[in-house]
């Protein structure tokens, strides 16, 4: 800090601050972050000298991309709003995405059933109760080119969050849009197909790590040639905070992930510039606004420099750290849910300050239920208020400079840095989460969390402050239990105008495929979904072929 | 001079993996003095009672968010019934809505908690149970 | 329901039941062990021990699925430590084997050490007689760790397993605690991992100061070192993941079992155990005993004051209370 203001601060803090708090004390004896970390009652110039600047900010749009992956950014073009949703069967999937993008939704965003990610049909005993609750129910192909009807494939971007069968569903999305005539070669789109995560901290999980990475480097390798404009993989954070990680450990796992990642694939055999741009994250946007667009700048500026100075890229989009955001689902109550509304605004706001490609914003009932038409519509409105009316979309990366938030991203990189050193010296992402080491700073950051709001620490309001009686909520969406039959009932109408013989064709063939590590997969498996195999009869086959993973940690 | 521990299983039925909350809970309550059976997720309704006989239980604590608790929860009771282990207390917790409860509570799950709960809250409706039986 | 019944009948609930009463330190527990004693002796025990993280609840689910091939049923007892704060525990060894939680021939009880007086081996030994009566021909107790209170348990088996990993630099701990000399397995588990072959050579020259070498005959059961009862120490090298090595692990395990019960040495073992299961019944009993009518913990506080401050001797303390009880008892 230069000398003078040094000076006078301290004069200040003396004469000033002391003289008030001996009078009127702070409200807290330590002010902290929503990840527990030292908040300074006032940040001053760290005088970034001007080559400082240049190193650590720079411009928008070019390395190390601190101040946004774009030069214009949202003067250029707004984030694409793309709600999550899915329930039930495909048509009333279908109806719901067409009302969102009616309302001026700009992307897609799938939701599927815990049997749909799990890896089993709508038939199979473990969907009991499971079919279409959290998500759309896809079987076979059919069920797709429903969801999709009436939607160009070529006009609209479709992000799935689907993971271990992400490689079938990618297939069956390619099938579609074959058949409405839109070539691959066209496809604008991700799916999540991030499996790391799943084994920390989201547990829709099927193979053990090591064929679930030859899936992924499969994807990579098949869309750098046939599916170029589609992002073959979203490495995700969010799911991590859920699970109760602070925000240093969301980034730090998320991009420790993306470097096995992208090990694996170099190990593969492919460039790294060949597939790194197509590359997309996937982050959390949770309650304290000011360490949350620190954490997405630092985010940026690492993973820039993990692909140069580690992988050697040379392009540009390799470099770039992309990412779609959703606010914090946990952080939303069940307890007075039109508090939840200005939760999800002040959330949106700081992925939006915080540079976002895509935003995903909650809707009041998250913690009752999925979300009723009007409400998803109220989450819709809230980004285009944001969009339109806030302002904050006429210049680039505005909070830059202010004295709190780059001292809040040069901490939060620094935090990140040492468990990407700690996870490299346990050797890699993988040892750490088969050692538990991962799982833990998970658990333990969630436990302090909860036991903070029980004790009253870290506030809550409507949960442990402000509480009150309230009336019973208004009308829930509910998913029709009878869901599961019609399913079944389709499922069997579908297998019974398949040709059989041509299913057991490519199955087999797939199953030849599976044994070889040097063959891609995605050809095999896009033949069979166009045949209308299921998905269950592929994930067994692969289940035979590579095992099922089993959770070994404990607590 | 006996020792009796209070023992409680803590599952997750169904293909669910949101843990976070059954993890909480199962800390929580080992550090209120229970001894805690943690099976991890994706347990199947058999699994979960027959883990709840060999275990010999006082509690089966269920925990699932993916709404298919209508069909799950009863499972459990039933089958705790069906094996002659009806006096093992069912509570439940994760996302339910609150139509829901009065029919689970007949079906035989003594107690749902929602989101908000605290430990204590469980604890007190734990120690009343128990006190009951 | 007549529990003695139940339990050699096999139902779930009796034999579940009858262990919580053990657990519990219920007066009838005594009574119920007494009545089923006769029918045990059938079972093959084995003590599964090694440092957290080393892979033994996945090698026993391994193992389990391997002894239900051959037709036998099996029981697992997982010990894990009470908290010594709150006396709760978290017991989640079970999440390792929970495949074969619907299979009626597997019986899996998780036990925390609770501080009991005399120890947890004294409880688990008493439930190993259940489970005996009961009919499970395979029993592993499971316990982390290779400190004192886990040799105590292992002390209980027929056979000893010492799971160890590359990387964890426990072999130095285990050779500290003393369970080098009981083990009679060695598995070196997650051999993928880099330092395998140096923790084997650590295995092998520890042993061979038992006695002599007779050489590295190649893997996978070859490896040897002639442990103390003159019985060969096998050490396996497997991947409990990978499902690799298991098998060769149950055959070592067979032939093991084979050979200490031609040679006697399985018979001088139980012989010895009960030496130990019946001091300790008798220890305890007498520790009791002392306790109603000295109130030893009510009064201990009370001594260790008297003691401090100079105004008692340690041992005319102790012997004046004794000989006020035996006046007692003898009505004097």
């Amino acid at each position: 800090m230069p000398e003078e203001i040094e000076k006078q601060k301290e004069e200040w803090e003396r004469e000033a601050v002391e003289a008030l708090i001996s009078r009127h004390p702070e409200r807290r004896s330590e002010f902290v972050t929503g990840s527990d970390k030292p908040v300074d009652r006032l940040y001053l110039p760290e005088g970034f000298s001007e080559a400082e600047y240049l190193e650590k900010l720079g411009f928008p749009g070019q390395y190390p991309y601190t101040r946004g992956v774009h030069p214009t950014m949202y003067r250029g073009r707004l984030w694409t709003m793309r709600q999550y949703a899915g329930f039930a069967t495909a048509e009333e999937s279908n109806r719901r995405y067409r009302y969102l993008l009616e309302q001026g939704q700009t992307g897609l965003s799938v939701a599927f059933d815990l049997p749909t990610q799990i890896g089993y049909d709508s038939d199979d005993p473990r969907a009991e109760g499971e079919v279409g609750k959290v998500g759309v129910a896809i079987d076979t192909l059919k069920d797709l080119e429903i969801l999709f009807d009436g939607i160009p494939l070529d006009k609209i971007s479709t992000s799935m969050t689907i993971n271990a069968p992400a490689a079938i569903l990618l297939a069956m999305y390619i099938a579609v849009a074959e058949k409405q005539g839109v070539g691959k070669e066209k496809l604008r789109g991700t799916i999540q197909n991030d499996i790391l995560k799943e084994y920390v901290a989201r547990g829709t999980y099927i193979f053990p790590p090591e064929p679930s990475m030859r899936l992924i480097t499969d994807i990579f390798a098949y869309c750098s040639g046939e599916v170029p404009l589609w992002n073959t993989i979203s490495i995700s954070g969010y799911h991590i905070r859920e699970a109760g990680s602070d925000a240093s450990q969301e980034v730090a796992f998320t991009l420790a992930n993306g470097i096995e990642y992208v090990r694996a694939a170099v190990k593969a055999g492919l460039d790294v510039d060949d597939f790194a741009g197509r590359l997309s994250f996937f982050f959390n946007a949770h309650n304290d606004l000011l360490e949350e667009v620190a954490k997405f700048r630092a985010a940026r500026r690492i993973w820039a420099r993990i692909m140069k100075e580690r992988f050697q890229a040379t392009k540009p989009k390799s470099t770039m750290l992309r990412f779609h955001t959703q606010t914090g689902g946990s952080t939303l109550t069940a307890q007075q849910p039109d508090n939840n509304i200005v939760r999800v605004a002040i959330q949106a706001l700081a992925a939006v300050l915080g540079g976002t490609q895509s935003l995903h914003t909650n809707s009041r009932e998250e913690a009752l239920a999925l979300p009723a038409e009007e409400s998803v519509r109220l989450s819709l409105r809230t980004q285009q208020i944001l969009a339109y009316e806030s302002g904050v979309t006429s210049t680039v990366d505005p909070l830059a400079g202010s004295y709190c938030l780059e001292a809040l991203t040069d901490r939060i990189e620094l935090e990140v840095w040492q468990y990407i050193d700690r996870i490299e010296a346990l050797g890699g992402m993988i040892p750490s989460i088969l050692k538990g080491y991962v799982q833990k700073q998970i658990q333990e950051s969630a436990f302090r969390t909860q036991k903070d709001i029980e004790r009253g620490e870290r506030v809550v309001v409507g949960i442990n402050k402000f509480q009150m009686e309230e009336k019973k909520p208004q009308e829930l969406l509910r998913v029709d239990p009878a869901v599961r039959q019609l399913q079944i009932e389709k499922l069997s109408r579908v297998k019974a105008k398949r040709d059989a013989s041509r299913v057991q064709d490519a199955l087999e063939k797939l199953q030849e495929g599976a044994k070889r590590k040097s063959v891609n997969l995605l050809p095999l498996i896009l033949e069979a979904v166009k045949e209308y195999a299921t998905l269950g009869e592929i994930c067994q086959l692969l289940r035979e072929e590579f095992g099922e993973h089993r959770e070994t940690i404990v607590l | 001079m006996t020792a009796t521990k209070t023992r409680i299983l803590i599952a997750k039925p169904g293909l669910d993996g949101h843990d976070r909350g059954a993890k909480f809970i199962a800390r929580a309550l080992r550090d209120e003095g229970y001894e805690v059976i943690y099976t991890g997720i994706r347990q199947s309704p058999e699994a979960i009672v027959q883990t709840a006989i060999q275990e010999d239980v006082d509690f089966v604590g269920l925990s699932l968010l993916s709404g298919a608790h209508n069909e799950l929860f009863p499972r459990v009771v039933d089958l705790l019934a069906a094996n002659g282990a009806e006096d093992i207390i069912v509570f439940g917790g994760g996302i339910i809505p609150e139509e829901d409860i009065p029919s689970l509570k007949d079906k035989g799950v003594a107690a749902i908690f929602g989101p908000g709960t605290t430990t204590k809250q469980i604890v007190e409706f734990l120690e009343s149970a128990r006190e009951g039986s | 329901m007549d529990l003695v019944t139940e339990v050699r009948r096999g139902n779930l609930r009796a034999i579940a039941r009858t262990i919580s009463m053990i657990e519990d330190l219920e007066p009838e527990a005594e009574g119920l062990v007494d009545a089923l004693y006769p029918y045990t002796g059938r079972s093959r025990i084995l003590g599964v021990t090694g440092s957290p993280g080393a892979g033994k609840s996945s090698l026993v689910d391994r193992l389990i699925t391997l002894e239900r091939q051959r037709g036998r049923r099996v029981a697992v007892i997982a010990v894990d430590p009470s908290s010594p704060f709150s006396g709760g525990a978290i017991l989640g060894d079970r999440l390792r084997m929970q495949t074969h939680a619907t299979d009626g021939g597997v019986f899996i009880r998780s036990m925390a050490s609770r501080g009991f007086l005399g120890g947890i081996a004294a409880a688990t030994g008493d439930v190993i007689k259940v489970l005996d009566a009961a009919g499970y021909q395979s029993i592993f107790i499971e316990t982390i760790g290779v400190g004192q209170a886990e040799i105590k348990i292992v002390e209980l088996s027929d056979i000893v397993l010492l799971v160890l990993m590359p990387g964890a630099g426990d072999e130095i701990q285990a050779m500290k605690a003393g369970i080098m000399e009981i083990a009679d397995i060695f598995v070196i588990n997650k051999k993928d991992l880099s330092g395998a072959d140096k923790l084997l050579a650590e295995v092998q020259y520890v042993l061979s100061f038992k006695s002599s070498v007779t050489g590295n005959d190649g893997e996978g059961g070859g490896p040897t070192g002639i442990g103390p009862q003159g019985v060969d120490n096998p050490i396996l090298m497997t991947s409990a993941v990978h499902e690799d090595g298991i098998e060769q692990l149950q055959e070592a395990i067979e032939d093991y079992a084979g050979n200490s019960e031609s040679c006697g040495k399985l018979a001088e073992k139980r012989r010895l155990r009960l030496e130990r299961e019946l001091l300790g019944i008798l220890n305890r009993k007498v520790h009791e005993l002392m306790d109603v009518h000295i109130e030893v913990s009510k009064q201990l506080p009370m001594w260790v004051e008297r003691l401090y401050r100079r105004d008692a001797r340690p041992y005319a303390l102790i012997n004046e209370q004794i000989r006020n009880f035996l006046k007692e008892k003898t009505g004097d």
